[in-house]
């Protein structure tokens, strides 16, 4: 046992010095998370702010412009009123304008008829802001027309009895502020932890077996165990460190809240961090060269955590097939786990439940890591 | 003449041996082409904003005929699915907080009251807005549902029909597919993501094994080393685009409006300023694992500031110039604006000279580092 130990700790030291003889090293763990903290803080938006949308008035009259007001009051759009519809058109094709409202010249009459028409054409490059800029401008544009009829403005209808309706109230749980950085920057845990796990020790571990120096590791009394620790230790180490700086970024730097306990985040991210570098681990262990171990690490790492994890986009509504895949990565589990901590709180059965998977993730991938190096002693 | 017919041969001689480096190896070969399809596949089913399966709660309060009928509006649309009928407000926090419910609808019990009197009657709505995106689309989904409802209710009391209807209608993309956006995108993206990485492991690879010295003192000028060593991995690129370009267009079906030529040069424009970003970061590095880790801290500035996934108008001022130096911001403009809107070279030559600037800046670099290099 006490071989163990002191093999152990002579060879962290090694591992350790290795770390931090190299300056690229320090830069992935160091600076890779502070660029992505900036970049995630200040530089990703998924919110629809002061979207640019023309306003081509053909009808010049008071209704007409009375029917496009509650455009202008708006956070979501920042109306341009137009002449024409050509100018319009070929703002549009320059994506200056998001999207287009045309009042047609005949509005107001059509109006007092009862059947106008206002014509709204989205910019589709980017369909999710399309989505919701063409939900206001309809939404909008619907509203002001109800209340004219309420007010009894129209001349059909002045006679009616009123009617009520349903109105909606709604509260937004958990995300007060309705922006995307709260839910972004709990998501940058997630991603710089699985890219300092994964991706440094695939790098480092792939590059020992290449150039054989694990196999001069492994005719020393040291067994393949304790070699595993020693790689594993200095890389959770600067895996904790990137924790730190997303930590107190988060709370210093965005103000966003936490509603879980400290604790619980903090062993959480721990678990998903062995995770990530057994995998790492096996990864390097079969493929054996630094190319291969990188491509395989970036392509099982980097875009999956950001795409399928229910990170960007919901995995309710992707087919069932890549819901699969979704739930086989265990940065999903951990996407969800670290939300809720930072957004809802301590939901325990939530924090169970995907403690346990990320836990048997961990054993499985450093079982699996272990077998695939002891193999090669034979 | 001669010496031209020399400069051919000797840089041909070298992109065959760099060609045959990369593909000599059948797990590199592999790599190459096997995740660029699985990718595009993938991520083309992944990526949707649209809600299919919304998970709700009831607290209906009321339980009458026009609370039923609004439910029933609700789940008429296929969208929305009950998971949970609740008994009181307390319940709210629990289907919520274990995500069972993506929202709770309450239904407060004066609601038929009000409604029959006239009056405006509220029914509450709580998100979960851990995913605010989510969240904000499904209210608006429900928030839809209530204007039919309302309508309904405004024919059946004898009411005229709203007087104006909006016409809707999207160009570029008539159904508003995120799927549609995002693969064009990938074409760029996905392909860098790879060229990079190898480029960057070309040069690195032979200075760690000793080779790289060995090539210097061949009659080989840095210039041709510099050639011989960029045109390969430029190939590799270009089919990894293909190969997501063939998926977009025949998979998926996304309907290409401009045209192969205007597509490919600016892909190779892109393509060839990665690949020196790739080299200079490999004449850079002391070794492979340098290398990587360097082109890798790149990375992922370039993808996250590209405007693939969020758009680069909603970054702040400082970070829009940042991305001037980005080729895939530029070439993922170009690529979705030829691919969508079929606009050609006259409206997109802008986004070939950023690419043209970068490619004139990081080539030459590279081939001076070959024989400088700073450490």
């Amino acid at each position: 046992m006490n071989g163990f130990w002191s093999r152990l700790i002579s060879l962290t030291r090694k591992e350790f010095r290795q770390l931090l003889r190299d300056r690229s090293n320090l830069a992935i763990g160091i600076l890779l998370p502070m660029v992505l903290i900036l970049i995630f803080g200040y530089g990703m938006s998924l919110d629809v702010k002061n979207a640019p949308v023309a306003v081509v008035m053909e009808d010049a009259s008071p209704t007409a412009h009375e029917a496009v007001a509650g455009l202008e009051l708006s956070p979501t759009i920042a109306p341009v009123l137009l002449g024409s519809m050509h100018d319009a058109e070929e703002l549009m094709r320059e994506r200056k304008v998001d999207g287009i409202v045309r009042v047609p010249s005949d509005f107001s009459r059509s109006l007092a008829a009862g059947n106008a028409r206002v014509q709204l054409i989205v910019h589709g490059s980017d369909a999710g802001r399309a989505s919701i800029i063409q939900a206001y401008v309809t939404g909008a544009l619907m509203q002001s027309s109800v209340r004219r009829l309420d007010r009894g403005g129209n001349s059909t209808g002045a006679d009616a009895p009123p009617t009520g309706g349903v109105t909606v109230e709604q509260r937004m749980w958990f995300n007060a502020a309705n922006t995307s950085t709260w839910y972004l920057v709990p998501g940058l845990i997630v991603l710089i932890m699985t890219l300092v796990g994964a991706f440094l020790t695939a790098l480092v571990m792939a590059r020992e077996w290449e150039r054989g120096t694990l196999e001069a590791l492994f005719v020393t009394p040291v067994r393949p165990v304790e070699i595993l620790l020693a790689k594993i230790i200095p890389y959770f180490a600067v895996g904790m460190l990137g924790l730190a700086l997303c930590l107190l970024s988060a709370r210093y730097l965005f103000a966003v809240p936490m509603y879980g306990s400290l604790v619980v985040v903090v062993f959480a991210s721990m678990l998903y961090l062995i995770v990530a570098v057994s995998l790492g681990l096996v990864i390097s262990s079969v493929t054996r060269n630094q190319f291969l171990a990188s491509q395989v690490a970036l392509i099982a790492t980097f875009m999956p955590s950001m795409m399928l994890s229910g990170f960007l986009f919901d995995l309710r509504n992707v087919p069932t097939a890549v819901w699969v895949i979704g739930h086989l990565l265990p940065a999903t589990y951990f996407m969800d786990l670290i939300k809720t901590l930072f957004l809802a709180g301590d939901v325990w059965p939530l924090v169970w439940r995907n403690c346990a998977i990320l836990l048997a993730y961990a054993v499985g991938l450093l079982l699996v890591a272990r077998a695939v190096t002891r193999k090669s002693l034979d | 003449m001669n010496a031209l017919i020399d400069f051919f041969l000797r840089v041909a001689n070298l992109c065959r041996k760099e060609l045959l480096t990369i593909l000599k190896d059948p797990a590199t070969r592999a790599i190459l082409v096997a995740p660029a399809i699985m990718q595009s596949l993938v991520f083309g089913y992944g990526a949707t904003y649209d809600l299919i399966n919304v998970p709700y709660a009831l607290l209906d309060q009321s339980r009458n005929g026009a609370s039923t009928e609004l439910i029933a509006h609700l789940d008429s649309t296929g969208v929305f699915h009950r998971v949970a009928t609740l008994r009181s407000q307390a319940d709210i926090r629990e289907v919520i907080d274990t995500e069972k419910a993506l929202l709770v609808i309450q239904i407060p019990s004066n609601f038929e009251q009000q409604l029959s009197a006239g009056q405006t009657a509220a029914i509450q709505l709580i998100l979960d807005a851990r995913n605010s995106n989510t969240a904000g689309s499904a209210a608006g989904y429900v928030s839809a549902v209530v204007e039919r409802y309302n309508a309904e209710l405004r024919t059946r009391a004898g009411a005229p029909p709203p007087s104006l209807t909006v016409e809707s209608r999207a160009w570029f993309n008539p159904n508003l597919e995120t799927r549609w956006n995002l693969l064009p995108g990938m074409i760029a993206a996905l392909s860098m993501l790879q060229t990079l990485l190898l480029t960057a492991l070309s040069v690195a690879r032979e200075r760690e094994q000793g080779t790289f010295d060995q090539l210097l003192v061949t009659p080989m000028s840095p210039l041709e080393i510099m050639i011989g060593k960029a045109l390969p991995p430029v190939l590799v690129g270009l089919v990894q685009s293909s190969l997501i370009l063939l998926v977009a267009l025949f998979w998926f079906g996304i309907p290409m409006a401009g045209s192969l030529a205007t597509l490919y040069t600016g892909l190779l424009f892109f393509t060839v300023a990665s690949v020196g970003i790739g080299l200079s970061i490999s004449a850079v590095s002391a070794n492979m694992q340098q290398a990587m880790l360097y082109a890798f801290v790149l990375l992922m500035p370039l993808m996250l500031l590209s405007g693939l996934t969020t758009p680069v108008r909603n970054m702040p001022h400082a970070l829009q110039v940042a991305t001037l130096a980005n080729p895939l911001r530029f070439a993922i403009d170009l690529v979705q604006r030829v691919y969508l809107e079929g606009v050609g070279l006259a409206t997109v030559w802008h986004n070939l000279i950023p690419l043209a600037v970068i490619a004139a800046i990081t080539l030459p670099l590279a081939a001076w580092l070959f024989r400088n290099r700073l450490v």
